[in-house]
C-alpha cells in the first residue's frame, strides 16, 4: 500500500511523457485522481489499521547505513492527503491552455508528486533527503522551461539559494549520524538519542536554514516573491501549495523532536524571526500592484504564523500549524488560480488596471469572493481554524509576540479585501469588458476549493484526530531536555 | 599482471592493424579484446598467489591485490567506452587511427601499473608510460596551433613534475634502503624516520599533487585540456585523473600510512584550495572544456578528502566517486563533441537551445551535470556522501564543511550549460548525434542512474 501510494505517480510520470502532447494532460488527471481515489482508500485502512499497516522497511546502503524506511503516521497522511487532494486540481487548472511540450509539462508535475510524497513518507534521514532534493529538480526545470521572461536569473536565484541550505542540512545529517550510537538515520535511533547539548546549537542552524528557506522565513525569503511570479501558474501552485509545506512539516518532523536543546536555545530568535515576517511580509503585500506578488508576500505572512506557531512549542501552537499548513495549501492554489485566470484574460497583472470584473463575471465573482474570506480568516472558513490556533499558541508562549502576530489577520484583511475591491468592484474598463466568465473545468477546480474551504472550515474535527498522536510525541520530545 | 600483459600485447596489436591493413576491424577488434580482458582481470578476484611471469616471481614490483582489480576493471570499461567513440571521432583520420589507438592503449598500460605497483620503481614507470604516450596524444592534431601548445605545455611542465618525483624516490630510497612499499612501510614504523626520508615523501607528495592537478600544481591542465582534442580532453579527465589518484591513494594505503601526520596539514590546505580554486575559477569560465577543466580540479580536490580518510579504508568511497565522476563525464563529452562539431565552437552558447533540437540529447546532459554537481538522484550525488561521510568519520569535520559550501557554488557553473539547453533560442544548425555516441550516452545515464539504485554491489568491492 505504501509502495503503491509512492509509485504510482512516478508510474504516472513515465505514462504521460509516453502519452504525447495532446492527451498529457488527461492521462496526468486520470493518474492524479486515480492517485486520490487511492488515499481515501488509505484513509479508511489507516483508520482500521493504524500506522502499523503503513511500515515498509528495506535495506539499501549498508555502510553508511541508508535504509528505505517508510512510514506513515498523522502526521504523513494530512500531507500525503493535502498533495494528493491538490495535484489533481492541479492538473486540471493546467487544462484548456496552450504548453510547448504538454507531455513534459505534465510529467515534471507528477515527479514533483512523486517526490512530495516520498519527503512526506521517509522515515530514514538521507532517504528523506534524497526526495526534498528530488523536489527541487522537477519545480527547477518547470520555471525554466514554461516561466516567464526574466525566468533565467530568478529560477538559478531559487535553485542555489535552495541548495544552499539542503547541503548544508546534508552536512548535518551526516553529522547526527557520527553522534547516534546506533549508527543509523531511522527516525527512531535519530529522536531516542539525544545529542550533547554543546553540539546541538550548531545543528540547529543547518537544519533550520534549510527549512527557513524552503518555507521562507524573512530574511531568507529573498527568492520567492519573483520566483511565484516568473513559475507558470502550475508551478506556483505546486510551490507554495505544498512546497512550502515542506519546510514547516519539517520543522516539526525533523527539528524539534531530534534537536530540542538546540530549539530551547534558538527557538526564541526563529519565533521572533517568524512574527518579524508576518509584519514586514504584510507591509510589503500592502504596497504591492502586482497581483502575484501580493500573492506571494501574503503567503510569506501566512507561512511565518505557521513558524511561529511551530516554535511556541505548545499543543496548540502546532494543531494550529498543522491545520493552517492544509488551509493555507488549499487557499493558496485557489489564490493563484484566479490570479492566473485574471491574467489570462485581461494580459495584466496590475491591480490597479482592473475593477469590475464581478460585473461581467458574477460565477467567478462568488467563487473568488470565498477564497479571499477564507485567506482573511473569517469565522466558518478553514483560515480562521488554523490562525485562531496558531495566535493562541503564539500567546500562550508570550503576549507581545502573540499580538504581532494578530497583525497579520487584520493586515490581511487590509490587502486581501482592498485588491479585491479594486479587481472585481467598481466599473469596468477596456481590459475587463471582455472578461469571459469561468468555463467548466475552471468551475470545477474553484467550485471543489470553495467547498473544501467551507467544509474544513465547519467541521475540522477529522484532522485534528489524525495528527493528535504524532503531535504528542513530537511535543514530548521537543519538550524533553 | 596478466591483465597488463594482454593489454600490452593488444597494444602491439594495434600498432600491427596498421601494417595488416586491419583499421577497419580495429575498433571491434578492440572492444572485443578489451571485454575479454576484462574478464581476465575480474577472475583474478581474490586470488592471493604471488605474480609472476613463469616461474619468475614478480611480486615485489607488481601486486594484483583488490584494490588494484577494481580499479583496473573501472579503467577498462572508461577505455572502452572512449574507443566506442573513438571509430568515429577518427574517421576522417584513418591512416592515423591505429598510431592514435595503439598510444591509447599504451596509457591504459601505464594506468594498470599506477593501480598495481608494489615497488616505487614500478610507479615511476607507470607514470611515465602513461605520461609520454599522453604528450603525444595532446599534441596529435599537428596543424592546430592549440593541440601543439597543449602537448608542449604537458610535456614541460610534466617533465618537471617527474623530476620532483624521481628525486622524492631518491631520497626515499636513501633514507629506507629500499623501493619496496612493504619495506618503505617498515622503515617508517620502526620509528626512527630522518629528515632526508620526510624530504623525500614531500617531493614525491609534490609529483603525484602535479598528476592530480591539485592547487597550486594545476595551471597546466585547463591549457591542457583545452587545447587537446576532445576525446583526448574525456581520456585525460577521466582515466588518467583515476589513474593518479588511486597511485596516490596507494601510496598511503600501502607504504606511507605511517607518515600521514605529518603530511596532514599540507594536505587539508591542498585540498581545501583544490576544491575553492577550482569551483571559483570555473564560474568565470565560458568554455565547456575549461570548465570541465576546473570542475575537475574541483572533483580532484573531493577525491583528496578520500586520500586523507585512507587510513580506514576509504578506498570503495573514492573508487565509488571516481566512478560516478567518469561515467557522467564521459557521456557529457560524448554529447558534447557532438555539439562542438555541429557549431563550430566550444563554447556555453554552443548548447544553446538544445532542447528544441533534440531533447533527449539535452536531458542526458543535464542528467550528467546534475551528477557531477552532487544533487540527488543520480551517483555523483552518493559519491560526495561516502566522500563526506569518510572525511567526518576521520575527524575533518571543519574542511568538510568547507568543501560542502563550495559545492554549492559550484552549482552555478553546472546550471549555467542546463540553462543554455532549456532557455536560450536555437539557432538553426541542427545537431546530429552519431548513433555510436548516443548509446555510450544512455550507456553512462544509465550507470549514473543504476549506481544510485544499487550502491551497495559497488561498494562492497573493497570491503
Amino acid at each position: 500500500m505504501t509502495l503503491l501510494l509512492l509509485l504510482l505517480p512516478l508510474v504516472a510520470a513515465l505514462a504521460v511523457l509516453l502519452s504525447g502532447n495532446k492527451m498529457a494532460s488527461r492521462v496526468a488527471l486520470l493518474f492524479t485522481v486515480a492517485e486520490f481515489g487511492l488515499t481515501v482508500y488509505a484513509y479508511t485502512i489507516f483508520k482500521q489499521q493504524g500506522p502499523e499497516a503503513f511500515v515498509f522497511f528495506h535495506d539499501w546502503i549498508s555502510s553508511p547505513k541508508i535504509s528505505i524506511n517508510l512510514g506513515v503516521d498523522g502526521l504523513s497522511f494530512v500531507m500525503i492527503g493535502l498533495t494528493n487532494f491538490l495535484l489533481p486540481l492541479i492538473v486540471l487548472s493546467g487544462f484548456n491552455r496552450e504548453y510547448s511540450n504538454a507531455k513534459a509539462y505534465f510529467s515534471l508535475i507528477l515527479l514533483m508528486q512523486f517526490a512530495l510524497i516520498g519527503v512526506f513518507m521517509a522515515y530514514d534521514g538521507l532517504l528523506y533527503y534524497i526526495f526534498w532534493e528530488l523536489a527541487l529538480l522537477p519545480i527547477y526545470f518547470i520555471a525554466l522551461g514554461w516561466g516567464g521572461k526574466n525566468r533565467v536569473p530568478v529560477t538559478l536565484k531559487f535553485f542555489i539559494y535552495t541548495l544552499a541550505g539542503s547541503l548544508l542540512m546534508l552536512f548535518g545529517f551526516i553529522m547526527l549520524y557520527y553522534y547516534n550510537p546506533n549508527a543509523s538515520f531511522n527516525i527512531t535511533d535519530l529522536y531516542n538519542n539525544p545529542i550533547c547539548s554543546c553540539n546541538q546549537g550548531w545543528l540547529f542552524w543547518m537544519f533550520f536554514l534549510a527549512f527557513a528557506i524552503k518555507i521562507p522565513i524573512v530574511p531568507f525569503h529573498t527568492w520567492q516573491a519573483d520566483t511565484y511570479s516568473e513559475a507558470p501558474t502550475q508551478g506556483t501552485m505546486l510551490l507554495s501549495g505544498i512546497m512550502l509545506k515542506m519546510g514547516t512539516y519539517s520543522l516539526i518532523r525533523w527539528l524539534l523532536p531530534i534537536l530540542p536543546a538546540g530549539v530551547a536555545e534558538w527557538g526564541p530568535l526563529a519565533i521572533t524571526l517568524s512574527v518579524i515576517g508576518i509584519v514586514y511580509a504584510s507591509i510589503i503585500a500592502i504596497m504591492q500592484s502586482d497581483l502575484k506578488k501580493l500573492f506571494a508576500y501574503s503567503s510569506v505572512a501566512h507561512v511565518g504564523l505557521i513558524a511561529a506557531g511551530i516554535f511556541a512549542l505548545n499543543i496548540e501552537g502546532l494543531q494550529g500549524s498543522v491545520v493552517q499548513m492544509i488551509a493555507h495549501g488549499v487557499n493558496v492554489v485557489g489564490l493563484f488560480f484566479c490570479a492566473d485566470i485574471i491574467i489570462n484574460r485581461t494580459k495584466t497583472a496590475n491591480i490597479s488596471s482592473l475593477g469590475g470584473i464581478r460585473n461581467v463575471a458574477p460565477r467567478f465573482n462568488t467563487l473568488f469572493m470565498i477564497v479571499v474570506i477564507a485567506s482573511v480568516a473569517l469565522p466558518l472558513t478553514n483560515g480562521f481554524i488554523g490562525e485562531f490556533l496558531l495566535v493562541y499558541g503564539v500567546f500562550k508562549y508570550n503576549t507581545w509576540l502573540a499580538v504581532f502576530a494578530g497583525l497579520t489577520i487584520i493586515l490581511g484583511a487590509v490587502y486581501m479585501l482592498r485588491m479585491f475591491q479594486n479587481t472585481m468592484l467598481g466599473n469596468t474598463n477596456e481590459q475587463t469588458q471582455q472578461f469571459a466568465d469561468l468555463n467548466w473545468s475552471e468551475t470545477l477546480v474553484l467550485g471543489i476549493i470553495a467547498f473544501t474551504i467551507v467544509v474544513m472550515g465547519v467541521y475540522p474535527k477529522p484532522i485534528f484526530e489524525l495528527v493528535q498522536p504524532s503531535l504528542d510525541i513530537i511535543l514530548n520530545k521537543a519538550l524533553a531536555k | 599482471m596478466t591483465t597488463l600483459l594482454y593489454t600490452t600485447c593488444l597494444g602491439l596489436f594495434c600498432m600491427l592493424a596498421e601494417v595488416l591493413n586491419l583499421r577497419k576491424l580495429l575498433v571491434p577488434a578492440l572492444i572485443i579484446g578489451l571485454s575479454a580482458i576484462f574478464v581476465v582481470n575480474m577472475q583474478q578476484w581474490g586470488i592471493t598467489t604471488p605474480a609472476s611471469i613463469g616461474s619468475v616471481s614478480v611480486s615485489h614490483m607488481i601486486k594484483m591485490d583488490n584494490f588494484a582489480i577494481a580499479f583496473s576493471g573501472l579503467a577498462i570499461i572508461i577505455s572502452m567506452l572512449i574507443f566506442v567513440l573513438s571509430a568515429n571521432y577518427y574517421k576522417d583520420e584513418q591512416n592515423h587511427i591505429s598510431d592514435y589507438l595503439s598510444i591509447m592503449v599504451f596509457v591504459l598500460c601505464g594506468a594498470l601499473v599506477m593501480f598495481s605497483y608494489n615497488n616505487m620503481a614500478m610507479l615511476f614507470l607507470g607514470i611515465e608510460i602513461l605520461s609520454i604516450s599522453l604528450y603525444i596524444m595532446a599534441g596529435s592534431r599537428r596543424f592546430d596551433t592549440r593541440s601543439n601548445e597543449s602537448g608542449m605545455k604537458y610535456f614541460l611542465m610534466g617533465a618537471f613534475a617527474s623530476g620532483f618525483l624521481l628525486f622524492g624516490i631518491a631520497l626515499i630510497y636513501g633514507a629506507s634502503g629500499t623501493f619496496e612499499l612493504e619495506g618503505i612501510a617498515k622503515y617508517v614504523a620502526a620509528g626512527s624516520v630522518t629528515p632526508m626520508f620526510y624530504l623525500g615523501v614531500t617531493l614525491l607528495l609534490f609529483a603525484m599533487l602535479f598528476k592530480v592537478s591539485a592547487v597550486p600544481f594545476h595551471f597546466w591542465s585547463p591549457d591542457v585540456y583545452e587545447g587537446a582534442p576532445a576525446l583526448i580532453t574525456a581520456f585525460m579527465s577521466t582515466l588518467v585523473k583515476i589513474a593518479a589518484f588511486a597511485a596516490l591513494y596507494r601510496l598511503f594505503s600501502h607504504c606511507l600510512g605511517g607518515t600521514i601526520y605529518y603530511v596532514e596539514p599540507l594536505l587539508i590546505i591542498v585540498t581545501g584550495a583544490t576544491i575553492m580554486v577550482g569551483n571559483v575559477t570555473a564560474l568565470s569560465q565560458i568554455n565547456v572544456k575549461r570548465i570541465l577543466a576546473y570542475s575537475g580540479i574541483a572533483h580532484a580536490g573531493y577525491m583528496l578528502l578520500g586520500v586523507l580518510s585512507s587510513q580506514t579504508n576509504a578506498a570503495s568511497s573514492v573508487l565509488f566517486y571516481a566512478a560516478a565522476y567518469a561515467i557522467a563525464t564521459i557521456g557529457l563529452f560524448a554529447l558534447a563533441i557532438m555539439t562542438f562539431k555541429s557549431n563550430f565552437s566550444e563554447n556555453v552558447d554552443a548548447f544553446n537551445g538544445l532542447a528544441k533540437k533534440n531533447p533527449v540529447a539535452a536531458a542526458l546532459i543535464s542528467v550528467f551535470m546534475l551528477s557531477l554537481a552532487g544533487i540527488p538522484p543520480f551517483a555523483g550525488f552518493l559519491g560526495k556522501y561516502y566522500i563526506f561521510s569518510e572525511a567526518i568519520r576521520n575527524g575533518y569535520v571543519t574542511l568538510t564543511l568547507f568543501a560542502v559550501i563550495n559545492s554549492i557554488i559550484a552549482v552555478y557553473y553546472y546550471l549555467k550549460v542546463i540553462i543554455a539547453m532549456y532557455s536560450q533560442p536555437a539557432n538553426d544548425k541542427p545537431l546530429i548525434v552519431h548513433p555510436s555516441y548516443m548509446v555510450v550516452a544512455i550507456i553512462c545515464a544509465a550507470a549514473t542512474i543504476g549506481l544510485t539504485v544499487a550502491p551497495d554491489m559497488f561498494m562492497q568491492i573493497l570491503k
